[in-house]
C-alpha cells in the first residue's frame, strides 16, 4: 500500500484535481456564463475550473519526474503515512459526537463526549486518562467559555 | 513624510496602551506563546484556533490581540525547535540545523537568548520597515486601476504558490482550489448562489475559520495521530541564567543577526518570498562568510542567529503589502487579512487613511507586543519548557475541542462544524497526496477580490483582455509574473532544484 502510494501519488493527484476542476466546470455551466464585456455569474467559475483541469493533468502527465524532495530529518519527524483506523474513527466520531450532544444535549455533555473520544483514538490513552482530560476541559469549557466569554451555547439542554 | 508618520504613530502609541487594548494585546503574546510552545502546534493553528475568541471584540483591540497570538505562537515555536529539534512552523526548520546541536551541547539556553536577540532586532528593523515604507506604498496603489491591481494580485498569488515550497504546479492547483473555495456563496455582482447546493446556510459563502481549522486543524490531526515520534525533552532543562550569551557568543551573533535582518527586509520586499526562503537564504549567507563553514549544523551560533533575524525581519515587513495593498504573502498572512475583512475593514490603499487607529494602533502595539516578548520569555522560561513535556495524546483531543467550539461560536452554527469536518477530511487527502495546504488560504482570501477587480477592469474596458497589457503598470506586473513563470520552467528543464525545497507534506 504505502510503496504503490508513493509511486502513483503524483497521478492520483493530478487525477484529483482534474476530477475536482471537471465536477466544478460543470456546475459552473449551469450559471449564465456571460461575456468578456458583461460577465455573468459563471464566467469566473468556468476559468477557474478550466484551470484546474489543465493542471491536474500537467500534474499528472510530469509527476515521473518529480522524485520526492529530501527531506530535512528534523521535518520528517514521524508523519510516515500509516493506515490508522482508530485515530481517524476516533477523530471523525468526535466532532460528530459533538454536534449530536451540541444539538441535544448542551455544551457540557458536547465537550465531555468531543475531548473523551478523540482521547480514545491515541493507543497510549486509557479509559481513565480519557475521561480525566474529558471531565478537565468540560469544567474549563463552562467556566471559561460559557460564563466566561458568553459562547451562545446552553450548558445543559433538554432535561 | 517621516515627520507625519511619527505624529500619527503617537497617536497609534495612544491607542495601544490604553488599558484594555493592552490587556488585548498582552493575552494575545501569553497565549500565542503558550500555544506555539507546544510540540505539533505551529502559528497557523495557534492564530486560527484562537481568532474566534476575538470576534466579540472591536476591531482595533482585535487586530491587536491577533498580532500578539502571532509573534507570540513565532517565538514560542523557536523554543519547541531548539529544545526538541521539532519545527512546527516551516521557518523554524533552519533554526533546528543549529539549534538542537547547541541543545544537545548543553548550550540550548545560549541559542534562546540568542533567537530572542535577533528576533527582536530583526522585528524592530522590520517595524520600521512597515511605518516608513507601507504609508508611501499605500500612496502609490491609491493610483492603481482594477486591471493595476488584478495584474499585481495574480503576481502575488503566483509568487506565493510557486515560490514557497514542493512542487510548483501544485502550489498553483492548490491556489486555484482556495480561489473556487473562495466563490463559494452569494455572488456580490449578480445576486446569484454559487456552489451552495441549496444550503442557505452556505449563502454567505465558507467561514475563514472554517477552512483554516479545516486544514491546518483536523487534517494534521487525522495525519499525527498515534504518528508522532515520542518527544525527547531530556536535554530540555535550562534556568533563567543559562540563557544569557557570553561577551564572545554575543560578539558571535552580533554580525550574522545584522545580515539575517537585512536579508529579511529585501525577501519580504519581493512578493511571495515569505520567512522560509528568508530564513534559508540567510543560513546559506552565514555558512559562506563563515571563517569555519564545517561547524554549521553542528551548533554554530550564527546559524541560529541570522535565520531567526531574518524570520522576524521579514514577518514584519510583509505586514506592507498586506496592510498597504491587501495582498498578503502567505497563509498567516491571509489570516490575519481574513480577520480585518470580518471585522468589516477592507484591506487595501485606503486602510491607513481611513482607519489611521488600526493601522497605528498595530504599529505601536508591535513595539509594546516585542518587549512583552522578551519580559514574557526571559524570566519564565522555566515554565515554558515545562510545558513542551505536554503529551500529543493529551494535546489534540483538546485541540479538536477548541476547534468545534471555536467554530461553533464564530457564527453560532453547528452547520459550520460540520464543513470543518468535511475539509478537514478532503485536506488530509490534499496533505497524503502531497499538496500544500497554505496556498489554498491564500487564494481563498483573494479570489472574491480577485474576480471583483477582473469583472470591473473589463467592465470599464468594454471586454478588451489587451487592457492589461496596455496599461503599463498592470504589463510590467504581468511581465514578472512571466519571468517568475519561465524561471520555474527552466529550473525544471535543467532538473535542478528550485533553490527552496522542502518535503512539503512533512512540514507544517
Amino acid at each position: 500500500m504505502l510503496n504503490f502510494l508513493e509511486r502513483q501519488r503524483e497521478y492520483y493527484a493530478g487525477a484529483l484535481m482534474a476530477l475536482v476542476g471537471v465536477l466544478s466546470g460543470y456546475k459552473a455551466t449551469t450559471y449564465d456564463i456571460g461575456s468578456l464585456r458583461s460577465m455573468g455569474p459563471g464566467f469566473f467559475p468556468l476559468v477557474l475550473s478550466v484551470l484546474i483541469t489543465v493542471l491536474g493533468i500537467a500534474i499528472a502527465a510530469t509527476g515521473h519526474r518529480g522524485a520526492p524532495a529530501e527531506a530535512h530529518p528534523a521535518l520528517a519527524h514521524g508523519h510516515r503515512f500509516r493506515v490508522d483506523p482508530r485515530g481517524w474513527t476516533a477523530i471523525f466520531a468526535a466532532v460528530v459526537a459533538f454536534l449530536a450532544a451540541a444539538h441535544f444535549a448542551g455544551m457540557a455533555a458536547a465537550t465531555f463526549a468531543c475531548v473523551f473520544i478523540a482521547a480514545l483514538g491515541d493507543r497510549q490513552n486509557t479509559w481513565k486518562s480519557a475521561a480525566l482530560l474529558a471531565l478537565g476541559l468540560t469544567v474549563f469549557a463552562v467556566v471559561v467559555l460559557a460564563w466566561g466569554l458568553h459562547v451562545q451555547m446552553p450548558v445543559f439542554k433538554g432535561f | 513624510m517621516i515627520w507625519t508618520s511619527l505624529a500619527d504613530l503617537t497617536h497609534g502609541f495612544e491607542i495601544a496602551l490604553e488599558p484594555h487594548n493592552l490587556l488585548y494585546c498582552f493575552v494575545g503574546v501569553l497565549v500565542g506563546n503558550l500555544v506555539g510552545v507546544l510540540p505539533g502546534m505551529g502559528v497557523l493553528s495557534a492564530v486560527s484556533i484562537l481568532l474566534p475568541l476575538t470576534f466579540g471584540m472591536k476591531p482595533v483591540a482585535a487586530i491587536l490581540m491577533i498580532a500578539g497570538i502571532f509573534y507570540g505562537a513565532q517565538y514560542g515555536g523557536a523554543i519547541c525547535s531548539i529544545l526538541l529539534n521539532l519545527p512546527s512552523h516551516p521557518p523554524h526548520a533552519v533554526t533546528c540545523l543549529d539549534g538542537y546541536p547547541l541543545t544537545l551541547q548543553g548550550k540550548g539556553g545560549v541559542a534562546l537568548g540568542v533567537t530572542m536577540m535577533g528576533a527582536v532586532f530583526g522585528a524592530a528593523f522590520g517595524i520600521l520597515q512597515m511605518m516608513f515604507l507601507a504609508p508611501y506604498v499605500a500612496r502609490v496603489a491609491l493610483s492603481f486601476h482594477a486591471a493595476d491591481i488584478c495584474s499585481l494580485m495574480l503576481l502575488g498569488l503566483l509568487a506565493g504558490s510557486t515560490l514557497a515550497r514542493g512542487s510548483p504546479l501544485k502550489g498553483v492547483a492548490m491556489t486555484a482550489f482556495g480561489m473556487l473555495l473562495g466563490l463559494v456563496g452569494t455572488d456580490t455582482a449578480t445576486g446569484i448562489e454559487r456552489y451552495t447546493f441549496g444550503r442557505y446556510e452556505l449563502a454567505d459563502g465558507i467561514e475563514l475559520v472554517a477552512l483554516a481549522l479545516g486544514v491546518f486543524g483536523i487534517a494534521d490531526f487525522l495525519r499525527s495521530v498515534n504518528n508522532v515520534a515520542p518527544v525527547n525533552t531530556t536535554y530540555a532543562k535550562l534556568k533563567l541564567r543559562d540563557m544569557r550569551p557570553s561577551r564572545a557568543e554575543a560578539k558571535e551573533a552580533a554580525l550574522p543577526i545584522l545580515r539575517g535582518t537585512l536579508v529579511g527586509s529585501l525577501c519580504s520586499m519581493i512578493p511571495g518570498t515569505g520567512p522560509v526562503i528568508a530564513s534559508f537564504i540567510a543560513y546559506a549567507t552565514e555558512k559562506k562568510l563563515s571563517k569555519n563553514p564545517a561547524k554549521f549544523g553542528h551548533g554554530a551560533i550564527a546559524g541560529v542567529a541570522a535565520p531567526e533575524a531574518s524570520t522576524h525581519s521579514s514577518i514584519q515587513g510583509d505586514f506592507v503589502p498586506t496592510m498597504s495593498l491587501g495582498i498578503p504573502g502567505d497563509a498567516a498572512m491571509a489570516l490575519l487579512l481574513g480577520a480585518l475583512i470580518i471585522h468589516n475593514i477592507t484591506p487595501g490603499p485606503r486602510l491607513i487613511v481611513e482607519h489611521p487607529d488600526v493601522f497605528w494602533g498595530l504599529i505601536a502595539s508591535f513595539w509594546i507586543g516585542n518587549l512583552i516578548l522578551v519580559f514574557l520569555n526571559v524570566p519564565m522560561i522555566g515554565v515554558w519548557v515545562r510545558l513542551l513535556t505536554v503529551p500529543y495524546r493529551y494535546l489534540y483531543p483538546a485541540a479538536l475541542f477548541f476547534i468545534c467550539i471555536g467554530v461553533f461560536a464564530t457564527r453560532n452554527a453547528l452547520f459550520d462544524v460540520a464543513i470543518t469536518l468535511a475539509i478537514g477530511i478532503f485536506g488530509y487527502l490534499l496533505l497524503l497526496l502531497r499538496f500544500e495546504p497554505a496556498p489554498v488560504l491564500l487564494g481563498f482570501v483573494l479570489g472574491p477580490r480577485f474576480e471583483d477587480n477582473f469583472r470591473r477592469a473589463l467592465d470599464i474596458a468594454n471586454g478588451d483582455l489587451m487592457v492589461f497589457v496596455r496599461r503599463p503598470i498592470s504589463a510590467s506586473f504581468l511581465a514578472i509574473c512571466a519571468i517568475l513563470i519561465a524561471l520555474q520552467v527552466y529550473a525544471r528543464m535543467r532538473k535542478a532544484k528550485p533553490p527552496v525545497e522542502l518535503d512539503s507534506a512533512a512540514v507544517h
